[in-house]
């Protein structure tokens, strides 16, 4: 069973869409008992770090979060509240991944909405994804590159669009909303890890 | 590379798609699912569903119609149409949207938006503007075109920016329906002016047109409905030919 975690931050309806349609079954769960028992867990988002933080902490999710031992894919949100910090909303997050998460700054469209391509793809997630495929992203803040930058992905600057901790992983863009080259990503995060 | 947008719209009503013929007859054009999955096979980056039913008893056909579509589709679509208050725009991101877009209620309610934005996130909120230029300038017109408004164009494209607003869909009045390209003009002042991405609609009738639009403006996305529907133009040909003229997008 795959357990998508619900803490009132966006599209886990979509997550679990897209989960569906590869094949596999998926719940949708705050339940701390049923995210631990699960065989994968995804930790989506789209919303404002420090209001899901505050949800997360007040549902002690983050304990669970942190505690996982099977394969985490954080998406979007997801991602960044695995980070250390996020300047949005001066947020203090999950700490799994020792980085900053960072405005954009103003020097071109934000936030980055669109089509944009990978770069530096390091990881079984991307088995079979070729630097001209192109995901799709919406975000206004990014995680820096560091060393557990998997694959990049170059807006205003270069920064980490994938990373790989342990048995977290994460990415900014959405592979649920990122048609077949988005499928193939899931379908390695459901088959290729452990 | 962040590549530009080609987005098909599909009219909605009664849970069924509608095609205009010269803008008075109004033709099924059968499920929009199938439509959709079409349009995404061929490589739409994304889909807008403007749903014109008129009546509040069918918009619960709407809302089913949004779940079939997210269930089936693995591209991010907006729905607009008929979405008057923060607990409308609820019931359609709820059901799987990843976007609405409003107009009139924006105009009406300029509050919506930043009701909207602070919910859910810039990124869902699409302010649709129609404008139409006279002897005056450029001026807002509301619903579905048929009343004018005393906005003047770019000062409303600012005011929503700074309401929550996370991108524009730009139609223009004048162009819409004659097929003899957008907007240029308006694309490229507020593809300048504005902070947000603005997507181009209205006028849509050839490849070219796409091809002036991005090479001419800073518009992120070209939106257009019935040369996609009428098959005059298919998605991925269209794509084709913008990249043969080095405009970056995403090809399959």
């Amino acid at each position: 069973m795959i357990a998508i975690i619900d803490y009132n931050a966006g599209n886990t309806t979509s997550v679990k869409n897209a989960i569906e349609r590869l094949g596999f079954p998926a719940i949708v769960t705050n339940d701390p008992e049923r995210i631990k028992r699960a065989d994968k867990v995804i930790f989506p988002g789209v919303g404002e770090a420090s209001t899901a933080m505050k949800f997360l902490k007040e549902k002690q999710l983050d304990k669970v979060i942190t505690s996982l031992k099977q394969p985490v894919l954080g998406i979007c949100l997801g991602q960044q509240l695995l980070c250390s910090f996020s300047e949005e909303g001066t947020t203090e997050c999950l700490g799994i991944f020792p980085v900053n998460v960072k405005c954009f700054p103003a020097t071109d469209l934000v936030p980055h909405i669109g089509w944009n391509n990978l770069q530096n793809m390091k990881s079984g997630l991307f088995e079979e994804i070729q630097i001209t495929d192109d995901v799709y992203f919406v975000h206004s803040y990014y995680a820096e590159l560091s060393d557990y930058t998997i694959a990049t992905c170059d807006y205003i600057l270069p920064y980490s669009a994938a990373m790989k901790k342990d048995n977290f992983y994460a990415v900014q863009f959405h592979p649920e909303k990122s048609a077949t080259v988005g499928e193939q990503i899931l379908r390695n995060f459901l088959v290729n890890t452990e | 590379m962040l590549k530009k947008r080609i987005i098909p719209c599909l009219d909605i009503k009664d849970g069924r798609t509608v095609k205009g013929v010269n803008f008075t007859e109004l033709r099924d054009a059968g499920d929009p699912v199938e439509l959709a999955k079409r349009y995404v096979q061929e490589g739409a980056d994304e889909l807008v569903f403007l749903d014109i039913t008129a009546t509040v008893e069918k918009r619960k056909t709407l809302t089913e119609l949004i779940e079939r579509i997210a269930r089936e589709i693995n591209i991010p679509f907006t729905v607009g149409g008929g979405i008057n208050s923060l607990e409308d725009a609820k019931a359609v991101i709820n059901a799987g949207a990843d976007k609405v877009s409003i107009n009139s209620s924006a105009v009406k309610n300029p509050e919506l938006i930043t009701q909207i934005a602070q919910e859910f996130g810039n990124q869902c909120v699409v302010v649709a503007i129609d404008f139409k230029s006279d002897e005056g300038g450029d001026f807002v017109y509301v619903k579905g075109g048929s009343e004018k408004t005393n906005l003047k164009l770019l000062d409303w494209a600012k005011e929503v920016v700074l309401l929550g607003a996370g991108e524009i869909l730009l139609t223009s009045m004048n162009h819409d329906g004659t097929k003899n390209g957008f907007s240029l003009e308006q694309v490229a002042l507020l593809s300048s002016e504005l902070s947000i991405p603005v997507i181009a609609s209205g006028g849509a009738g050839k490849t070219e047109h796409f091809i002036e639009l991005f090479q001419q403006t800073q518009a992120s996305a070209g939106l257009a409905a019935s040369i996609f529907h009428f098959e005059e133009i298919t998605i991925g040909d269209l794509k084709q030919e913008l990249s043969n003229h080095k405009i970056q997008v995403r090809c399959l």
